[in-house]
Parts: C-alpha cells; sequence; structure tokens
C-alpha cells in the first residue's frame, strides 16, 4: 500500500441532479483529502451536500465533475480485481437503522451474507464464528443473544450496532458514517460514538463522519478536522480545536453562536451572530458570488457578490472560503 | 422531609398556579398487556413560568402531554388523576370536561403544538385559512379581528403577514411553518401552551430562530409554556423548571440552574454527563449504560435500578418517591444525597 497518498481524495467534485427540468447542483467544486487513520469530520444543514459527498466517496453516486481517488487511483479508472479491493475497503454505515436491515433477516443472516459472498469465510460453520467475533467488537454481548434476533427485536441502538458490525464484515480501511448516532436516544449515543472511536484506535480505520451536530463532530473528530459545508461547497476546513474554538468563517461563527448548549449559563450567555437574513436560499436559485452572501454579516458589496471565494490555505491546516478573512488573514 | 406526591406545593404562591396536575396515571391497552406510560405524575405550573419535560423516547412525556389536552388516543385510559386549570378564580377538571366545554378549553385554556408539526398544515388551505378555522372551531373571534390578531402574533414571530397568510404550507420553509404554528397555538390567547419537540427537526439557525421567538414570545406575552424535549439544550436555554420523566414518571423536578449544576436523580446526571457541549476543551462524557424498561412488566422497586451506578439493595425493592432537596428542587432516589459531585 503507498502510504505516501491520501486514503481518499476528492478533487474539485461536482454532483448536479434533475429536478423536473432544471438542474441542481447539489455539490459544486470539493476538493478534501483525508489521510488513513484520520477522522474528518462533514457538517452543514440539511441540503447542504454532505450526504450526496458521502454517498460519492463510498461509490453509491457518482460525481458528475472532477475525480475521486482511492489511494491514488481514480475511482472512474479503476476495474476488476482493483474496484472491488475499493467496493470492500470503503464501508457506509447510514442514518436509519429502522431503514438499513432488512426485516425479514436475522442477524446471523444480515452479518452472514457479506461473509460467504466475497469468499471471507470457507464454510457457513466460519461465517457463524466471525459474525460471533464481530458483534462482541460492537458490544453486543454475549452475541448467541443478538445471532438469531430480527430487526425489530432490537433497540434503535443495538441495530445501528448491528449496521456497523455488517460494514465490519469485509475488513475496511474506511467508513462513511452518515448521522450514525443521529437516531439514537441520547443517552447511548456517547457509547456508540466510544465504539466506533475504538475501531480507529484498535483496527486502523479510517473515518468520515457525516453529521449536523457540531457537538457530536468535536467529540468524536477532538484531534482530527471538521469539514464545514455550505449549499454544495467546502467553507471551512480545520484541525477540530481550531474550528469550534476559533471559527473563522462567518457562517461557521453564525452556526457555532447559534447552538444551544447543555449548560443554561454556558447558553445563555452566548455571544449571538446576528445574521442579515434568516431565509435559506434555494438551489434551485443560488446566490451569485459567494452563496452565504445574502445571510453574511461581514458581506462587503463588490466583492462577495462577485466572485465564488476559493477555499484559501491558511497554514494550520485551515482552510477557509471566504472574501473578507483572505483578505484580513493573507499569510 | 418525605412528602406524598398528591400532597406537596412546588411553589409556595398558590394563586399563582394555572395548572396543577396530581397523581395522574395514563395507560395503553396493547396485545401484550397494560402499557404503563404515565405513573403518577404530579406537578404544578405558575402563570408565566416556562416548564421543560425532558426525557428518552418512551419516557412517557408525550403522552403526559396529551394527556393534559385530552387527545390520546382510543387505546389510553386514565385509571387516577386529575388535571385541573385555574382562570380568574375560576377552576375546571379537564378529566371530566363535556365534549363542548373540551372544544372551548383546546386552544382557548390550552393549545398544543406537535412534534410532526411540519405536517400539521393542511396542505391545500392557505395559512389565513388556518387561523380563521382555529377561531371559528374553538373560540369567540370574528373573521376580522382573527384576522388582525393573526397578524399581530406573526409579526412577534417575526414572520411578514402578508406574505405568509397567502402561502400555502408548502411555500413555506420548516422553521417559518413552526413559526406559524406557534401563533397559531397563541391565537385564542391560551393560558397554556404545550409544544412538543419544538425545535427537532429544524437546521441549527432555524432552530436558533425558534428558540429567540419563544423568548420574545414569553416577554411580550402572558402565558405559560410547557415543552417537551429529548434536547436537554434546550431545556438549559428556554426553562424556569426542569421535570426529568424516566419509565412514565417525574424522578426530578427544580429550577434549570439547580437542575443542571447539582442534579440530585442519577438519570438526570446521567443525561447531562451524555451530552457533549460544542464550546471550549474535549469534556469526559459516558453513556448509561443498558435501556428502559419494558413498560408493560416493570420491575419493582425505582425503575432505573438496573441502570444506576448508585443501586443499592432497597432500590431493587421500594420505588422512591419524589422528596425534597431544597425548596423547589424534589428527587425520587433513595440515595440523591450521595450525588453531589457534578
Amino acid at each position: 500500500m503507498n502510504t505516501d497518498c491520501p486514503m481518499i481524495e476528492l478533487r474539485q467534485v461536482s454532483r448536479t441532479f434533475r429536478v423536473g427540468k432544471r438542474t441542481v447542483k447539489a455539490v459544486d467544486s470539493v476538493s478534501l483529502s483525508i489521510r488513513e487513520g484520520e477522522i474528518v469530520c462533514l457538517v452543514g444543514e440539511s441540503g447542504c451536500g454532505k450526504t450526496t459527498t458521502g454517498k460519492m466517496v463510498a461509490g453509491l453516486l457518482r460525481p458528475t465533475a472532477g475525480h475521486i481517488l482511492f489511494l491514488g487511483q481514480d475511482l472512474e479508472q479503476i476495474r476488476g480485481a482493483e474496484r472491488k479491493k475499493y467496493r470492500l475497503a470503503v464501508q457506509i454505515v447510514h442514518q436509519d437503522p429502522y431503514a438499513s436491515l432488512n426485516p425479514a433477516h436475522t442477524v446471523q443472516d444480515i452479518m452472514g451474507a457479506p461473509l460467504l459472498r466475497h469468499q471471507l469465510v470457507s464454510s457457513p460453520a466460519a461465517a457463524r464464528a466471525r459474525v460471533r467475533e464481530l458483534l462482541q467488537v460492537v458490544d453486543l454481548t454475549p452475541p448467541d443473544d443478538f445471532l438469531d434476533k430480527y430487526p425489530h427485536q432490537l433497540s434503535g441502538g443495538q441495530r445501528q450496532r448491528v449496521s456497523v458490525a455488517r460494514a465490519l464484515t469485509v475488513n475496511p480501511s474506511f467508513i462513511v458514517a452518515d448521522e450514525a448516532v443521529s437516531m439514537v436516544d441520547v443517552s447511548i449515543r456517547i457509547s456508540l460514538l466510544n465504539m466506533l472511536a475504538r475501531l480507529k484506535d484498535e483496527m486502523g480505520v479510517t473515518f468520515l463522519f457525516i453529521t449536523h451536530d457540531l457537538a457530536l463532530a468535536k467529540y468524536f473528530a477532538w484531534e482530527g478536522r471538521i469539514a464545514v459545508m455550505y449549499l454544495g461547497r467546502l467553507i471551512e476546513v480545520a484541525p477540530t480545536p481550531h474550528l469550534v474554538n476559533r471559527p473563522l468563517h462567518p457562517y461557521t461563527q453564525a452556526l457555532l453562536a447559534a447552538i444551544p448548549e447543555a449548560d443554561p449559563r454556558l447558553t445563555r450567555s452566548k455571544q449571538r451572530v446576528q445574521l442579515r437574513s434568516l431565509d435559506i436560499p434555494s438551489l434551485l436559485a443560488l446566490p451569485s458570488g459567494c452563496t452565504f452572501h445574502p445571510r453574511c454579516p461581514q458581506f462587503q458589496e463588490g466583492l462577495c457578490e462577485r466572485q465564488v471565494p476559493p477555499l484559501v490555505d491558511l497554514g494550520d491546516g485551515t482552510q477557509v472560503a471566504c472574501h473578507v478573512v483572505a483578505r484580513d488573514k493573507a499569510p | 422531609m418525605k412528602l406524598q406526591p398528591s400532597t406537596f406545593n412546588l411553589h409556595p404562591s398558590e394563586d399563582q398556579v394555572v395548572l396543577s396536575v396530581d397523581d395522574l396515571w395514563v395507560e395503553y391497552a396493547a396485545r401484550r398487556g397494560v402499557v404503563k406510560a404515565v405513573r403518577g405524575v404530579s406537578f404544578q405550573v405558575q402563570r408565566g413560568e416556562t416548564v421543560a419535560l425532558i426525557g428518552e423516547s418512551g419516557s412517557g412525556k408525550t403522552t403526559l402531554g396529551l394527556a393534559l389536552i385530552r387527545l390520546l388516543p382510543r387505546t389510553a385510559r386514565i385509571p387516577r388523576g386529575r388535571v385541573r386549570y385555574y382562570r380568574a378564580g375560576g377552576e375546571c377538571d379537564v378529566l371530566t370536561l363535556s365534549p363542548q366545554e373540551l372544544r372551548r378549553f383546546r386552544w382557548q385554556e390550552c393549545a398544543m403544538v406537535f412534534q410532526s408539526a411540519l405536517n400539521a398544515l393542511n396542505p391545500v388551505l392557505r395559512v389565513a385559512d388556518h387561523f380563521r378555522d382555529t377561531a371559528q372551531a374553538h373560540g369567540s373571534l370574528d373573521g376580522a379581528e382573527a384576522q388582525e390578531r393573526a397578524r399581530e402574533l406573526l409579526r412577534l414571530v417575526q414572520l411578514e403577514p402578508d406574505r405568509v397568510l397567502r402561502a400555502y404550507p408548502h411555500e413555506l420553509s420548516g422553521g417559518m411553518r413552526q413559526r406559524v404554528l406557534i401563533a397559531m397555538g397563541l391565537l385564542l390567547d391560551p393560558q397554556i401552551i404545550i409544544l412538543d419537540e419544538p425545535t427537532t427537526a429544524l437546521d441549527i439557525l432555524t432552530q436558533r430562530a425558534v428558540i429567540d421567538v419563544l423568548r420574545n414570545l414569553r416577554q411580550e406575552l402572558e402565558f405559560s409554556l410547557i415543552f417537551i424535549s429529548h434536547d436537554l439544550s434546550l431545556a438549559a436555554e428556554l426553562a424556569d423548571r426542569v421535570a426529568t420523566m424516566y419509565a412514565g414518571a417525574i424522578v426530578e423536578i427544580g429550577d434549570v440552574y439547580e437542575i443542571f449544576e447539582q442534579p440530585r436523580h442519577p438519570y438526570t446526571r446521567g443525561l447531562i454527563h451524555a451530552v457533549p457541549t460544542v464550546t471550549g476543551d474535549l469534556e469526559q462524557l459516558s453513556s448509561i449504560p443498558g435501556s428502559p424498561p419494558d413498560l408493560i412488566d416493570l420491575p419493582p422497586g425505582c425503575k432505573f435500578a438496573l441502570r444506576c451506578p448508585y443501586v443499592q439493595a432497597r432500590c431493587r425493592q421500594e420505588e422512591p418517591v419524589l422528596e425534597m432537596v431544597s425548596p423547589g428542587h424534589f428527587t425520587a432516589c433513595h440515595n440523591w444525597k450521595q450525588i453531589d459531585e457534578h
């Protein structure tokens, strides 16, 4: 394995969808590279393109422009055995554990199928043994209590653990976790996140963790990076402690200021950022230039509405797409 | 000091009470048996106060909200309890109102905005028609008065009345629809408004707008607010008092600052320790092990005992009742004195 190149690299990746006779650009020229063993969180509000980006990384959608590279190889170019290697190495865990597990199959069937399909085990008995091992990895213990259960017999948190265990059957090196803990109860979210973090520490799994919840992103990716999306574009990427404590892009600042905190003194004394407009522009009629300009408190006429700000590297691993920040902080 | 749930006053000024719930029980008939969704809940709401009912899915908080306004489904039964409303000297027990009285009571005295608020508007009616129908069905306002009041309320929730009243629901964003429903809830000037998960399906900036609107409304208008949420941060933002629900019962209730800084029930404490904040450094967090009990087959003793780090033999036999920790702060835990560190 070539360790010099990133595990996943997005180069100017775009994705458009047809809506009736019109075209919607869900993802617009996103460039991002993720190193082996890293945790990158993709955050943003609904409709910002984070799930579409995740699906493209996992190979479930093809970009309409740009390139996605897996260990330096363009996904559009690889075929045959190389393609299969990628398909197994990159797995996705979806948001809704009620929809992503076949209700007519037992846990054993759900997890045994990929093991046998990809000849990762030699016999059904070996598959059963491997399923037991994986159930232990995701803290569903004792595994024998779960093997013959159907999804409806499990709680939301347990189902999500089965989804993760199923992804692990093919020994992935990269997991796209799309809102993987959003639908489980607050009291057990942290244990799910800790379990995922253990996969990184013990099995070296690299994560693209997609969430709308910045506080969860902060907890999960403290040693990694957070990438913020707005209306299809990446607007800020930075190491997590920098991003949550010293956000640079006005949108990131607005988001962080708006988040209510589970601490009455802290949350009631937070400095708010006043936006110029509460309306989220439609993807069908995006504003010109910086798409945040109609709402941005730092809007500068003659600059922001004219050109799309490029994602500029400011050192420290921080990248920001904002004309005003780039002008003030240019190295 | 130990008090029976039905006898304590959570606040000294009795005349300011607008709602008093006494030993309320709600059960659902299910094929497997009787689901005890609300078990002996007692609390009071003061005039102008905001109370948050927090808890996880299945804790009974939505059922409690529905019972307060008698909107429970047919499979539900209220074997015991009283829900009394007080207004201008008079009082009534909601559970014994006739259908006609109930119709006036809803919206005029108490309005509820549901969790699925985004689907609660009729897609083929304009917003103005929703306001008019609500006024006709539940109130005494005539068309012109209702329109005038609707405009005033829409301005209070930061919407443009001219644009919004003419709009169909699909032309409004989720946050706008949620604010329309809050305005509609206030149309007939109720004493109490109940919001079930008011910001759950909304994006962060939209959620902030709804929170700010609620805070402003509370300053402008005189009404009490009960909101139901799994989201502790919403309680931290808006509530004067917080009640934690677990397995159908209120296990802790008290002033919002005291509850967050000095929780005296292991479940409340566990919830607070399970939620990350976005400001500051990385915190030590932990989940609550296990899952809530089966409401059809509840264990004896404290219902939280199976998941509780402070559990003792007594907890498995004897269900704790609410005890006073300090004036206005009550907890249902045998070992609350041990829960002192935060």
